[in-house]
C-alpha cells in the first residue's frame, strides 16, 4: 500500500532498472575472466616470446597446435570479456553525456564482439589449414 | 549532464601523489592500453591465417623502431595490470588492507612490473641474438 492517498505503488519507480540479483554479475565476471587470464597470460608471453625466431611456416604449424589452438581461443574469449568489463566501468565513470554513453558503450561492446569473433576465426582457419 | 553550479570534489592535482592513488590510476590506464593492443592480437591472427605475404607486414610493423616502442609498452602494461590484478584479487578475500601491507603491495606491483618486462624483454634480445 501507497501512503500518499493514491493507489499507485512506489513499485513503477523502480521497474526497469534491472533486477537487483544481477548486482554482482559484472563484478563476477570480472573476476572470472581475471583469474583465466594470469596463467593465459603467461602462456600468451611465452607463445610470443617462441614467434619471434620462427618463420611464417613454424608459427603457423605452433597455433595450429590443438593444445595451443584451444589456448588462443581461450584466451582471446578471456580477453575481450575482460576488457569490455574493463572499458565499460570507465565510461560509466568518465563519460555522462546521455547519448554518448549510450553510443560509447554499444562501440565498446560491438568492437569486443568483432575483435574476438575475427580472432577465432583466424585460430580456426590457421588450425584447419583453410 | 548533471546539473550546473553543484559543488565538485577536488581534482588531480590537489592531492599529493601516493602510491595508493598511482597504483590504482596506472591500473586503469594500463587496463586502456591493453584493449588497444588486442588491434594487435587481431591482425597478428588475422595475418597468419591470410598467408606469408600479410605475416611478414605484420612483422615488419613490430620490427619498425614505433612497433618495438608500442611492443615494449603493452608489456609493461600487461605485467603491471597482471600484478596488481593479483593484488586487486588479493583484497578481494578481504586480505592486504591494513594501510603499511597496501602500501607496500602497491610498491611490490609496480617494481615488480619493471622486473617483469626487463626478464621478457631480456629474452627478446637473447632470442635476436641467438638468431
Amino acid at each position: 500500500m501507497s501512503d500518499n492517498g493514491k493507489l499507485r505503488t512506489p513499485l513503477k519507480t523502480v521497474r526497469g532498472l534491472g533486477s537487483a540479483r544481477g548486482g554482482t554479475h559484472h563484478f563476477t565476471v570480472q573476476r572470472i575472466t581475471a583469474v583465466a587470464l594470469v596463467p593465459l597470460s603467461f602462456w600468451f608471453v611465452w607463445l610470443a616470446l617462441s614467434l619471434i625466431h620462427l618463420d611464417y611456416a613454424g608459427a603457423r604449424a605452433l597455433v595450429a597446435h590443438p593444445c595451443h589452438a584451444v589456448l588462443m581461443v581461450a584466451f582471446v574469449v578471456s580477453v575481450f570479456w575482460h576488457a569490455q568489463l574493463g572499458l565499460q566501468v570507465v565510461i560509466e565513470d568518465y563519460v555522462h553525456t546521455p547519448g554518448l554513453e549510450i553510443a560509447s558503450q554499444l562501440a565498446v561492446k560491438f568492437l569486443c564482439v568483432l575483435g574476438a569473433l575475427a580472432c577465432v576465426l583466424a585460430v580456426v582457419r590457421i588450425a584447419l589449414g583453410s | 549532464m548533471p546539473q550546473a553550479a553543484r559543488p565538485k570534489s577536488p581534482h588531480l592535482q590537489i592531492y599529493r601523489w601516493q602510491i595508493q592513488m598511482v597504483s590504482s590510476i596506472l591500473h586503469r590506464a594500463a587496463g586502456i592500453a591493453l584493449a588497444a593492443g588486442t588491434v594487435l592480437l587481431v591482425c597478428l591472427l588475422a595475418a597468419l591465417a591470410a598467408g606469408p605475404e600479410a605475416y611478414a607486414n605484420v612483422q615488419s610493423c613490430c620490427a619498425s623502431v614505433f612497433g618495438q616502442l608500442l611492443l615494449l609498452g603493452w608489456t609493461w602494461s600487461l605485467a603491471y595490470h597482471l600484478l596488481n590484478g593479483l593484488r586487486h584479487l588479493l583484497e578481494d578475500t578481504g586480505a592486504g588492507f591494513e594501510i603499511k601491507t597496501f602500501v607496500m603491495t602497491g610498491w611490490v606491483a609496480v617494481a615488480g612490473s619493471f622486473v617483469l618486462t626487463a626478464l621478457v624483454w631480456a629474452c627478446v634480445l637473447l632470442q635476436r641474438g641467438g638468431a
